[in-house]
């Protein structure tokens, strides 16, 4: 029933002769034809410039009140590009493999290798558009090195590269806007899909400052509306980031693929309190140059959480490099899943470093000795004092990552070029999402998914630097030319039209959910039900899950929700501007996503990538793959409760790679 | 600490708006000044009231959507920070809070303290972009190397986050600030020379017609800028303005 589409013949052909061979429209009738994009990060903002510029009628709509600032703005480090440009052995092979690979081998070849393949392109065009990314002395391009990978080929613009990018889709936008191509609709937000005679045929919209709802029809939708991490509470998106958009269309046939792959990035700064509303990320490029440890001593460890003792104090070997110890090939430079687990593992084994017990230390003090020799050395001081390397390390490293630090002084209080900064996993992102073929249609036809509200490339676990990559080739270089395919089969349809008895229904479904969410009459408010299916979910469903903790979840979830539909207060009107009542929605859909999320965790008797089964693991307690068994993506059909989700496999083929344990040691 | 906050409550443009006054208690100074909004807004809502109304998203500086007039400043007392990177510990126990929204005609209040940019979207439609198309099909990126300093200058000038503090803290709630660093950032730039005369009247023309006030150097909104946008992105937009209008392009 679920066809990949996956073209026929040699990996590095596939996308040449598919562009070649798939249904195009021509220009005029293309006037003809509406689609609407939901979403304007990288993934949507792209998408639609691009649309229009082709020549379609566009509507693109974001909750935010501008387009600018969808969740992409965020991205820090960089983005990844087969560019070759330093000359290091780089190709798209290897950024391929490295991909692959990287997921732990739970993605598509052929999908992934087109990934690879139109990154180059990216390069291109947003210099072109003006974005200013790092350069080197002679004028060229810079790159840096990210993790899990042998060559640098990630451009970047400081720790902004995420707005950068952005920026440059977002100018792209605002140009078709000008030229009417574009339809832009900001504050709102998409409700459901609508179907019609088994095609998705445009959406109700709520306009978030009035309150009404709105019918959008068009040939076809386009969802690019981010991931769903915040399903924990607590993470590295912003507070409006969710499923919404992706859970009704879920609802309405399009099936959910690896909903339980999820990232945890190894170095945010720690929860502080009850009161903490998201987490803050330290870039990757920190694991370069310091070094992870807590210490060896539970009385240590102790004395430190009850702040009688400081970390400086203790001495070099009563400190546990535990990285370094457990895997020495790598060290401090393990994919981000490793790095994240062996913190876990030493906080729950009591060795955790603030009052919560759950932070180790990022140390910076062996850096800037280093660096302060050599840059002693540099300069051609003599015998140089302590005191004088000390200074000298410090301004290398303020030169290096001054941003983050500062941003760091700012969150914590505390000045990391004098004592390590405590760190800790947070969630970050979701491999998980949609399901899509080769198109990047869903399994609903004319419904497709873009970006991080996509399934389509990272597998089971996602490299840095590749999703703003992902985003804009689905934006800018895929989607424009595959939706293609489909809508040449409707340029006789003619416009669609919203007073069909299909938009009448879907529109009075929302309105009756939204009345029955502003009436409920409760006690508690959304986010008292948010936190707590945080809390479910980070102990049972993050970074390691059992099958009873797992089979736990999904019964205190559904209590939960439960609770939530008779308990919740939303205040205020459903006629005005509304934030809690638009948070409600969210957390709505949240509560379902959570347990099929723990179904699909429970369903996966291996470990692989981010997901990590504690029954599955090797004697030194690494991820245990299971090959034989599992190297399919779960497609989750929806039935009318997360509970009677009925699975689809869609077995991975694996003809250009050959599939081996992942060892870091 | 304990805390006295006065803060501005407006259904809509066309209400009046008041200061209504919230004792709060128990704030952690590990606490950002959003959280401690929320904290508020939670202790409203179980008491029934209606929570105060606040754009927000990233948390953390760089989304530009948090925008808050703290005790008479755009984001606060800190420098180089926004209303999300504030934290409480900058406050002390027993202080009084007067919190605004940005106030400036062309920004009218949505409710409280939300308030409507999309005057800014569109001085950036108007031309504050290059005019190539998606396709990809352009030169490689290499083909055209760019001084170093220049590139960075570029950035720097780019990392406007669009909050509209500057107008906020203008006496004549001028948006010269904003719209002189998206026209710098492309000026500085080998890829913005075809359109520059252009791209700055049609800016510029826009921005008067949203109803900005004029510049009068005063420099008030380079000190509340979050991001540093530095007042010769101004001088150099002015250069360009002049040059285009004499070309008469
Ligand atoms: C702190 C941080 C740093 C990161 N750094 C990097 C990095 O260095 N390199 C890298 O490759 N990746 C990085 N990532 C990941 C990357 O930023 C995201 O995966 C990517 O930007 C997602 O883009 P998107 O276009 O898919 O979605 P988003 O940018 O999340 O955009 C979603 C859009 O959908 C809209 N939307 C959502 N729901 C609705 C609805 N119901 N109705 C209407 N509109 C809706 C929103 O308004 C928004 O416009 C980082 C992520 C984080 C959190
Ligand atoms: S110039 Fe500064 S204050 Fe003005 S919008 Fe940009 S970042 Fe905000
Ligand atoms: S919320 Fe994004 S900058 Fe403050």
């Amino acid at each position: 029933m679920l066809d990949s589409k996956i073209p026929e013949g040699p990996l590095a052909d596939k996308w040449t002769s598919h562009k070649n061979n798939i249904n195009l429209v021509n220009p005029a009738n293309k006037r003809l034809i509406d689609v609407i994009v939901v979403g304007t990060g990288l993934a949507g903002s792209s998408a639609a410039a691009s649309l229009a510029e082709m020549g379609y009628n566009v509507k693109a709509f974001c909750f935010q009140d501008s387009p600018r600032r969808a969740h992409s703005i965020a991205a820090q480090g960089g983005i990844n590009a087969a560019k070759n440009y330093q000359n290091d052995g780089d190709s798209v092979h290897r950024l391929f493999y490295d991909t692959i690979k990287g997921g732990d081998y739970r993605s598509r070849e052929g999908n992934v290798h087109r990934l690879a393949e139109v990154s180059t392109s990216i390069i291109d065009q947003c210099v072109a558009q003006g974005v200013p990314f790092a350069r080197e002395y002679g004028g060229l391009l810079d790159n840096r090195s990210f993790g899990g990978v042998q060559v640098s080929r990630t451009f970047y613009a400081k720790g902004q590269t995420g707005q950068q990018l952005l920026l440059g889709a977002y100018s792209a936008l605002s140009r078709q806007i000008s030229k009417g191509k574009v339809e832009m609709f900001t504050r709102h937000e998409m409700m459901d899909v609508v179907m019609v005679d088994g095609k998705c045929r445009g959406i109700i919209a709520r306009n978030l400052v009035t309150g009404e709802l709105e019918r959008h029809a068009a040939h076809a939708v386009v969802l690019a509306s981010g991931g769903y991490g915040n399903v924990f509470f607590l993470s590295t998106n912003a507070m409006g980031s969710n499923v919404s958009a992706s859970w009704k269309a879920h609802k309405k046939g399009a099936f959910m693929a690896n909903p339980c792959f999820t990232q945890i990035h190894p170095t945010c700064i720690p929860v502080s309190g009850e009161h903490q509303s998201k987490l803050t990320l330290m870039s990757e490029s920190l694991r370069n140059d310091g070094r992870i440890w807590v210490p060896a001593k539970k009385e240590d460890a102790e004395a430190i959480r009850k702040g009688t003792k400081q970390a400086v104090e203790i001495a070099e070997g009563d400190r546990d490099y535990y990285l370094e110890r457990r895997y020495p090939a790598f060290g401090n430079l393990v994919p981000r899943d490793v790095a994240s687990r062996a913190a876990k593992e030493r906080c729950d084994a009591g060795f955790g470093v603030n009052e919560t017990g759950e932070a180790v230390f990022l140390d910076y003090a062996s850096a800037i000795q280093r660096y302060g020799k050599t840059e002693g050395n540099i300069r051609g001081l003599k015998d140089p004092s302590l005191a004088e390397i000390t200074e000298l390390g410090k301004q290398v490293v303020k030169a290096k990552y001054g941003n983050l630090f500062d941003m760091y002084k700012q969150i914590a209080a505390d000045d990391p070029y004098e004592t390590p900064m405590k760190i800790y996993p947070a969630v970050h992102y979701t491999m998980g999402g949609l399901w899509v073929d080769y198109n990047l249609m869903t399994s609903v036809p004319g419904l497709y998914a873009a970006g991080e509200a996509n399934f389509s490339d990272h597998g089971a676990n996602r490299l840095g630097a590749s999703a703003l990559m992902q985003g804009l080739a689905d934006g800018y270089f895929v989607l424009p030319y595959t939706i293609g395919d489909y809508l040449s089969q409707d340029i006789r349809t003619g416009e669609i039209s919203s007073d069909s008895p299909e938009f009448a229904v879907a529109e009075k479904e929302v309105k009756e959910r939204i009345s029955h969410l502003i009436n409920n009459n409760g006690t508690k408010p959304v986010d008292d039900f948010h936190r707590r299916l945080g809390r479910i979910m980070w102990n049972e469903c993050g970074m390691s899950r059992s099958a009873d903790g797992l089979k736990k979840a999904i019964e205190d979830i559904r209590a939960l929700r439960d609770e939530f539909w008779a308990d919740v207060r939303v205040p205020g009107t459903d006629d005005g501007f509304n934030p809690e009542l638009d948070k409600a929605g969210r957390v709505a859909d949240f509560l379902e996503l959570g347990e099929l999320m723990c179904k699909d965790a429970l369903e996966r008797d291996e470990s692989c990538g981010g997901h990590f089964r504690e029954e599955f693991q090797t004697p030194e307690g690494e991820a245990l793959r299971d090959d034989d068994q599992f190297a399919f993506v779960s497609n989750w059909e929806f039935t009318g409760d997360p509970k009677e989700s009925k699975l689809h496999k869609e077995e991975l083929k694996f003809e250009n790679i050959e599939l081996k344990q992942r060892s870091y040691k | 600490m304990d805390l006295t906050l006065n803060v501005w409550r407006q259904n809509g443009p066309e209400d009046k708006g008041r200061m209504e006054t919230h004792p709060v208690s128990g704030v952690s100074p590990d606490m950002s000044f959003l959280e401690m909004i929320d904290m508020l807004n939670d202790q409203i809502i179980r008491d029934g009231g209606d929570p105060v109304a606040f754009d927000h998203d990233c948390r953390e500086g760089i989304c530009g959507m948090c925008s808050m007039f703290i005790n008479g400043e755009a984001h606060g007392p800190g420098r180089g920070v926004t209303t999300c990177q504030l934290h409480m510990r900058s406050f002390k126990d027993g202080d009084s809070i007067t919190i605004e929204p940005w106030r400036a005609s062309a920004f009218p209040v949505v409710k409280d303290l939300a308030v409507d940019r999309s005057a800014f979207d569109r001085i950036i439609q108007s031309g504050g972009y290059v005019s190539v198309n998606t396709s990809g099909e352009t030169l490689d990126a290499n083909a055209i190397p760019v001084p170093k300093p220049q590139a960075d200058e570029a950035f720097s000038a780019a990392t406007c986050i669009g909050c509209g503090a500057c107008v906020a803290s203008c006496k004549n709630a001028s948006a010269m600030l904003f719209v002189s660093a998206k026209v710098s950032q492309f000026a500085l730039l080998p890829q913005g020379q075809p359109e520059r005369a252009s791209r700055v009247k049609r800016m510029v023309e826009q921005m008067d017609e949203e109803g900005f006030g004029n510049c009068t150097n005063t420099g008030a909104c380079a000190v509340e800028c979050p991001k540093g946008i530095d007042l010769s992105n101004i001088a150099r937009m002015n250069r360009d303005f002049l040059k285009a209008s004499a070309e008469g392009e």
